[in-house]
């Protein structure tokens, strides 16, 4: 069996990944490199990590057979990874905590995120508040006036929020105005990025603290099925809660990895998040990969009803993924997720993320064509009690 | 001898220093593009960087974001920048001119399309911001072979390891940051510049350019008695701003001003 172990010392996955900064924040990368190098393996910051998560999270996470969805396409049994039971409801908080941890042991007081829909900042304020330290997160002004319940809940945990007036007014703006408060705050501060993106050495810190979701995913199919799964599906918008579940399967080639993206209106209106799907590499946010871009290399809108997937890069590992053919990547649309995230509020009482439905579409979509002995383990990264606004709108219904 | 080189070498039997002026190509509007190059070089500029606009200028501060903008709103490629370029050398062919911008366009164009294209335009120099020479030895083995120099960016935190890297890749001139941050932020530090700057030039023969946070001609003056170049950008850009109508007229007195007072004269 091919051992994977990337990325290589410089950051690169193949082509992709890599440093691609502004000479002024090469040393603060430096610096966070050899940190995380140093801590990484070191056994009492683990045990830090692992008591966090353990009593401040809730994990393990559980896995949960989705019988009546299942038994509904007459295929494939559908298992769900329960991310949504973390605490502040997504798997964000399990890589906010390990980048906190890191924080506080570099002796930083004060930490900055960048936020779309509000969950990263949301997971980073609650942590700020738990660790003391100060907190700012950047949200697109665009963004701050969709997400008016999240950009509350930051207020309420202390964090500053800070509306970004420039370019799009979106999330990769946020990221941008992060970037360029830390590179005039170093000193003092740490940049908790919440995605597998931006500069080595991030996407793989990310990673790697995401990877407990199929690190435990792993030891728990097992258990309940008598072996793994045949397939793990994933939602993926900047592409960690899917790295951290597929990353401990890379290298069991018998488990089918399927990240699935943001379609929006449909893949031919244009309007849509499916970097992977229809984009073409090129350099962000300090890393090279595929983006989605205009023929002059312009970044473009994207569009999803999922904020959390609207975003017109992915991190870097998902294109080498894709490139090698370990991973399959593939998008449904506004209405495809919709559906699913329906179907599981009445036949499994849960009500998940707009995020996660997608891959619950797509899990609906092949679970049919399936036979009943085969499985399928769903991430389901957050829960939906972030969307009841976006949801009752599509029905027509005004709080 | 490249047209930067000679630039140099012509400044240095006469005493002075280089005036590099940095404005986004297309901003306020296409069409100012070439008259603002030949009003900076009224105003006293012996090397004009060039402003390519990005979607998403990570290193600039609020004034160059917002020029980017405003170019992009009227759809400017790198494409139309390089035509500018060819269209300012029909009636200058002294002035270097050196494209600055982010890698994305760079790459979507492809880079020997690119080099070919900059090369035949006549175009000099070439920073594109978010290559450090980590990443930068194909883009650099490219724009050799087309006759371009690669201009590296130098910061106060550049290691002495890191230094040796740039001064080996970089041609033409270097350019130190002297700020932590993005462009347009605080005030320079006049000596600790020329600390750096002497530490720089135990490393490389290579001009060094000083850039970020340079708002005046007294400034300008102090850091070009401890350079070889002064770079203005976002307080030009905001002169641009300012005044979109008039801005040739502009650019060309703000930066006379500063000329004269590096040159020793009055201050502007």
């Amino acid at each position: 069996m091919r051992v994977y172990d990337l990325p290589d010392a410089k950051g690169h996955f193949g082509p992709y990944g890599g440093v691609f900064v502004s000479e002024t924040l090469i040393s603060a990368l430096e610096d966070l490199k050899e940190a995380y190098a140093r801590f990484k393996d070191d056994p009492a910051f683990l045990a830090e990590f692992a008591y966090e998560l353990k009593h401040y999270v809730g994990r393990p996470s559980p896995v949960y057979h989705a019988r009546r969805w299942s038994e509904h396409f007459g295929g494939a049994q559908v298992y769900l990874k329960r991310e949504d039971l973390n605490h502040t409801g997504a798997h964000k908080i399990n890589n906010v905590i390990g980048q906190a941890l890191l924080a506080r042991h570099l002796g930083k007081p004060r930490v900055i995120a960048e936020t779309g829909a509000g969950q990263h900042g949301v997971a980073t304020a609650t942590i700020a508040a738990r660790y003391g330290m100060e907190c700012v997160v950047y949200m697109g002004s665009e963004d701050v006036k969709r997400q008016a319940q999240n950009v509350y809940r930051m207020k309420l945990l202390g964090a500053t929020v800070v509306p970004v007036e420039s370019g799009s007014k979106t999330l990769k703006d946020a990221l941008n105005e992060a970037m360029r408060d830390w590179v005039t705050n170093v000193e003092n501060t740490f940049y908790i990025i919440g995605t597998v993106a931006g500069p080595h050495p991030y996407p793989m810190m990310v990673r790697d603290f995401q990877s407990v979701i199929g690190k435990e995913a792993r030891e728990q199919m097992p258990e309940m099925t008598g072996r793994q799964p045949d397939a793990v599906l994933a939602c993926v918008g900047g592409g960690s809660n899917a790295i951290g579940i597929f990353h401990p399967y890379i290298n069991d080639e018998s488990v089918r990895l399927i990240g699935v993206e943001a379609a929006g209106h449909g893949l031919e209106t244009g309007q849509h998040s499916a970097t992977l799907c229809a984009g073409r590499a090129g350099v962000l946010h300090g890393n090279r990969t595929y983006l989605l871009q205009d023929d002059n290399g312009q970044i473009i809108e994207t569009h999803s009803i999922s904020a959390g997937l609207d975003y017109p890069g992915v991190g870097p590992e998902h294109a080498w993924l894709k490139d090698s053919g370990r991973a399959e990547y593939v998008a449904v649309t506004d209405d495809e997720a919709l559906e699913a995230f329906h179907k599981l509020c009445r036949l499994e009482g849960i009500i998940p993320a707009l995020e996660s439905s997608h891959a619950l579409a797509y899990a609906a979509k092949i679970a049919p064509r399936m036979r009943k002995d085969q499985i399928l383990l769903v991430n389901l990264s957050g829960r939906g009690d972030k969307d009841m606004h976006t949801v009752a709108e599509k029905s027509g219904i005004k709080f | 001898m490249s047209r930067i080189a000679a630039t140099f070498s012509r400044l240095k039997q006469q005493g002075r220093k280089a005036l590099i002026p940095f404005f986004t190509a297309g901003d306020p509007d296409p069409a100012s593009c070439v008259p603002l190059m030949h009003a900076l070089v009224a105003g006293g500029a012996d090397i004009i960087e060039l402003g390519v606009p990005f979607s998403d200028p990570m290193a600039d501060g609020p004034v160059i974001q917002r020029s980017s903008e405003r170019a992009l709103k009227h759809g400017v490629s790198l494409r139309d920048v390089i035509g500018w370029v060819a269209e300012f050398r029909k009636t200058d062919s002294d002035t270097p001119v050196v494209l600055m911008g982010y890698a994305n366009p760079v790459e979507s164009m492809g880079f020997d399309v690119f080099a070919a294209a900059a090369k035949t335009a006549g175009a000099d120099g070439v920073v594109v911001v978010d290559y450090p020479p980590e990443e930068a030895e194909r883009l650099v083995d490219t724009l050799d072979a087309a006759g371009l120099d690669t201009v590296f960016l130098l910061s106060p935190t550049t290691t002495d390891a890191r230094l040796k890297q740039v001064a080996a890749l970089g041609r033409g001139y270097l350019y130190y940051v002297s700020l932590k941050g993005v462009t347009g932020a605080a005030t320079i530090d006049v000596d600790d510049v020329a600390r750096r700057l002497s530490h720089i030039r135990s490393f490389t023969a290579l001009p060094v350019g000083v850039g970020f946070g340079i708002r005046d001609g007294d400034t300008a003056r102090r850091i070009a008695d401890v350079s070889d170049a002064v770079v203005i950008g976002s307080r030009l850009v905001q002169e641009i701003e300012a005044a979109p109508a008039e801005a040739a007229a502009r650019a060309r007195s703000f930066l006379s001003g500063i000329r004269s007072a590096m040159d020793g004269g009055t201050a502007a």
